[in-house]
């Protein structure tokens, strides 16, 4: 059964709850640094949840990429369906 | 308009500005002039150094100081070149030929600095279709050299062999035949605490991966030789390379990797930290030699733990919240409030003790610390005055009740 890329951005969103400490809703374009105000180490520790949630390996060099929580979906997309 | 190239610093520069100017700004310190391992003049006022990393205090032992004078004199101030053009001279051969010994192995390869042998080591040995394993709560050199190469980077928890063994299920699931490397310290400089070597490396061993261990900080700590956290955990056969640092307990400047991988002297061709920079100046290749010499044979290592375990017990008799245990020669009180944290750090150099302030991203979950590396060659009565002030100024600021 593969997941579409909604279904893991709803994943991702549920797994992002303890980073998520202004309660903000939740969106594609919501930005770790800037919105959710998360520093480089917080976002690693949450990319390591989102990792074991879909057991795969999220590799630390694809980070710089990662700047909204659409993209994590669309990277574990990818990495998903390779 | 013009972009300015330094705009994105805009936000460390005002967090810094936010800090007093001067004396009392923790990351502008100067030494007006040093009396000894454990005191300096600082702000024209003798301080207590309670936070140099100078475990041993070797950087004023006598038997380092005249063979460092020695090599001054015999073979002037700096090499001036790469160690694979000019730049070696026999004190090099003669300071790897002493590592080789004191670690027992076959290979010895000596960097500028403790840096540069984390980023030559790990940007070389891991390449493009290789994966580097590294514990999040790794030191900055660690990630530089996952950075600078081109292997693929994965982060494990801090000091879960668990959580390890999972990633490398995964990647061997993926990738059955990649190079893995994984890598780890044997002591965490901010909270002094351990790796368990043991069960790390063996997760790695189960999945054919190599063992790298940092012994930065526990280079002449641990083990009955000094060799650091490995040695001390009788786990040394597990460990691929072994990789340290000259100064912290060996007082000077310098890093090294030791391994008995047949094929490691190459890494002096292809290692580009170590090519293409100058070679160690032969005063400080000299006090370094001495110092291991001194090093392994020594029982320093049971007075600086007896200094650490007094500090740290002391620290938690008092009632602070100590992050640390008294098992390294680190000593350090976790203070919830930056705020709190630096004007803590300011009232202890008033009192004439200086330790180091630290704050995040240099330290685990988002901590701050007033974090103290303990010498063998502290006195006792260093030490109670230094818990004197910790807690006067606790009291004061009402981090203590």
């Amino acid at each position: 059964m593969t997941l579409s890329t909604s279904e893991i951005f709803d994943q991702v969103c549920e797994l992002m709850a303890p980073y998520n400490q202004k309660s903000l809703t939740l969106e594609t374009g919501t930005t770790f640094a800037h919105d959710l105000e998360l520093d480089s180490l917080s976002v690693m520790d949450m990319l390591a949840a989102i990792e074991d949630h879909f057991d795969v390996t999220v590799p630390l060099n694809i980070l710089p990429d990662l700047e909204t929580i659409g993209h994590v979906a669309e990277a574990i997309k990818n990495i998903l369906d390779e | 308009m013009t972009l300015d190239l330094f705009e994105k610093f805009d936000r460390t520069l005002e967090s810094f500005n936010q800090l007093p100017k001067g004396d009392f700004n923790p990351f502008t310190v100067s030494m007006d002039a040093v009396i000894s391992p454990t005191e300096a003049i600082i702000n024209g006022r003798k301080t207590i150094l309670a936070g140099t990393n100078n475990y041993m205090g070797m950087t004023y032992n006598r038997e380092c100081m005249d063979a460092a004078e020695e090599a001054l004199n015999s073979f002037g101030t700096g090499t001036t070149g790469s160690r694979v053009l000019n730049g070696t001279y026999n004190g090099h051969k003669i300071l790897e030929e002493t590592l080789k010994d004191f670690y027992d192995t076959e290979h010895a390869i000596v960097f500028s600095t403790g840096y540069q042998a984390n980023l030559g080591i790990i940007a070389t040995v891991a390449g493009p279709k290789d994966y580097v394993i590294i514990d999040a709560d790794s030191h900055a050199s660690i990630y530089d050299g996952c950075a600078m190469g081109n292997a693929t980077v994965v982060r494990f928890e801090h000091n879960d062999p668990e959580n390890l063994e999972k990633r490398l299920a995964r990647i061997r699931r993926k990738d059955p035949d990649a190079g893995i490397l994984v890598v780890i310290e044997g002591v965490y400089s901010m909270l002094g605490d351990q790796a368990p070597i043991k069960q790390l490396a063996e997760a790695a061993k189960k999945h054919d991966a190599f063992v790298l261990v940092d012994e930065a900080h526990s280079i002449g700590v641990f083990g009955k030789t000094g060799r650091g956290v490995a040695q001390e955990q009788g786990v040394e056969h597990l460990v691929d390379f072994t990789i340290g640092t000259f100064s912290k307990s060996v007082g000077t400047v310098g890093g090294y990797c030791v391994s008995n991988h047949p094929k490691f002297e190459v890494l002096r061709l292809v290692c580009r930290p170590y090519v293409f920079t100058a070679s160690l100046p032969p005063s400080v290749v000299a006090s370094a030699t001495k110092a291991l010499e001194l090093i392994k044979n020594s029982n320093l290592r049971v007075k600086l733990l007896e200094n650490s375990m007094r500090l740290n017990k002391g620290l938690s008799d008092a009632g602070f919240n100590v992050g640390t245990t008294g098992e390294s020669p680190i000593a350090a009180i976790v203070i919830d409030e930056q705020d709190i944290a630096i004007a803590y750090w300011q009232q202890m150099m008033q009192e004439g003790v200086y330790v180091n302030l630290a704050v995040p991203p240099a330290t685990p979950n988002g901590l701050n610390l007033m974090r103290c590396s303990l010498s063998a060659a502290h006195s006792l009565e260093q030490i109670d005055y230094m818990l004197e002030k910790f807690i006067a100024i606790g009291k004061n600021l009402g981090v203590l009740n």
